[in-house]
């Protein structure tokens, strides 16, 4: 199987894609030793991010099976996760 | 294992021998690189500040100072002064000279200006060249090697594969006996628990979480946003979609080892292994504090591409982007892209990385080197007044 995702911890609820995959895509990798497989709801540019498991709004992101910020609406999986729906929870100075 | 290395009087030893022209301001800076141009052993700090700085900021702009003048590439040092610049221009010299270095003073004010400064310096900088020019480097343990590590231009390849490879590096010199350095408090937000749980003591672990809040709470006295600024419009191009993703991915390069201290900026660690100093994310600032604390190389992840150099020391460029190798191979020394595509492990290529340390130190030539790339910046912790 080519791996055109990478999940870096069995933990994490998104996926890194490591090439341009437009929408409708099935793209494939691992979690953990599994192989898993997933469609895409939107077109993902090399490097960005696709929910693996749905996402709530309020839910932490987790990458290195730590949180990356929070989810501002609910995330579906194979959609994009990035700034336009997930919030820094750090640096702020509204917090 | 051996590398070839400069062993300096106080004991250190470096892995290039420049003479350093130090301008102790700004106002001293445009006579120091006229004096370097005319050297070709020599190379001229261009500092911007020096002058009108108080309190905890000026004694940070003078402990980089003098520590670019001990740290152990540098065989010998000219310091220039103005003559009326908040800088002690003779205590900067002298302390320099602490270390046992062959260290000249000019001021351009007791000189009688610019071309009489001019002169006297290029007079004084021969004569450091007639001292220190013809040394040759000596065969010493591997031990002795000072690394600096830091990332820029962070895309997701960084925290996938460049950092963690250079985190194996990392893990290779302090198993060998040498100090690593990691920087950048802006990006241990969000990964500080992280690194806090690899810290020696409760006490080191107190301090690193102390760097951090300072850092956040820096930003929210001037009622400014972070976000504003991290990650960086590039960061957000490469797919990294928070602080905390990227400093989750940044602090991959400092491999596994505990950290056995927290430096200030600037400051040289005692001990052997890893340290973690307080600088901020921006790149030219980082790496001139970990110069200052004694640091003879530079390993430098990218996944955008950058060109970084330094007027003292050699910087490694890695990046595991295959497209930004291909579009920036005059800059980019390693491409670690291997690990993306599958072909290489992270293993193979922390020991491919570790290897051209070694060969940096014995001689061969970064490409920032040879391309004459020589970045320099204080960070200012303080309004100039």
């Amino acid at each position: 199987m080519k791996k055109q995702a990478v999940v870096i911890n069995p933990n994490d609820n998104v996926a890194t894609v490591v090439d341009d995959f437009p929408v409708n895509t099935i793209i494939h990798f691992y979690i953990g030793q599994s192989e898993h497989s997933l469609q895409l709801l939107q077109d993902i540019p090399l490097g960005h991010k696709v929910a693996i498991q749905e996402i709530k709004s309020g839910e932490a992101i987790l990458k290195y099976a730590e949180p990356i910020g929070v989810a501002t609406e609910l995330i579906r999986p194979g959609q994009h996760v990035h700034v336009h729906n997930l919030e820094s929870q750090r640096g702020r100075k509204d917090k | 294992m051996e590398i070839l290395g400069y062993r300096r009087p106080d004991g250190k030893v470096g892995i290039r021998n420049h003479i350093l022209i130090i301008p102790t301001s700004v106002c001293s800076s445009t006579v120091a690189s006229n004096i370097a141009n005319q050297v070709p052993e020599a190379v001229a700090l261009p500092n911007q500040h020096g002058c009108c700085q108080i309190g905890a900021d000026h004694v940070q702009t003078v402990r980089t100072l003098v520590g670019f003048g001990k740290n152990p590439n540098v065989a010998a040092v000219l310091v220039i002064g103005l003559g009326c610049e908040g800088i002690p221009i003779r205590e900067t010299a002298a302390e320099i000279e602490g270390s046992g270095k062959h260290v000249e003073v000019v001021v351009i004010q007791e000189s009688g200006g610019t071309l009489k400064a001019e002169a006297e310096g290029l007079r004084k900088v021969s004569e450091l060249v007639r001292k220190v020019a013809h040394l040759q480097p000596e065969k010493v343990d591997l031990s002795e090697l000072s690394l600096a590590i830091e990332c820029g231009g962070s895309d997701f390849t960084s925290g996938l594969a460049s950092n963690p490879a250079v985190g194996k590096a990392a893990d290779l010199l302090v198993a060998a006996g040498g100090n690593v350095i990691l920087s950048e408090t802006t990006e241990f937000i969000g990964a500080e628990h992280v690194l806090a749980g690899r810290a020696k003591s409760q006490e080191v672990a107190e301090k690193l979480f102390k760097i951090v809040n300072d850092c956040e709470a820096r930003a929210k006295y001037l009622n400014i946003d972070i976000r504003d600024g991290q990650p960086t419009p590039g960061n957000i191009a490469g797919g990294i979609s928070s602080i905390e993703e990227k400093s989750l991915g940044c602090i991959y390069k400092a491999g596994h080892a505990p950290i056995q201290d927290v430096l200030e900026y600037g400051e040289i660690p005692i001990g052997k292994g890893l340290y973690i100093m307080d600088t901020p994310g921006q790149d030219i600032e980082s790496i001139t504090g970990m110069l200052a604390g004694g640091a003879t190389v530079v390993l430098f992840t990218t996944g955008r591409g950058t060109p970084t150099g330094s007027p003292i020391a050699p910087v490694i460029k890695i990046t595991a982007n295959k497209r930004t190798y291909t579009m920036m191979e005059d800059n980019i020394d390693l491409d670690a892209s291997s690990i993306i595509s599958g072909e290489e492990t992270i293993e193979e290529v922390g020991h491919r990385i570790f290897a051209e340390i070694i060969a940096v130190a014995n001689g061969r030539r970064t490409k920032a080197e040879s391309l004459g790339y020589k970045e320099f910046g204080i960070y200012k912790i303080g309004s100039t007044y």
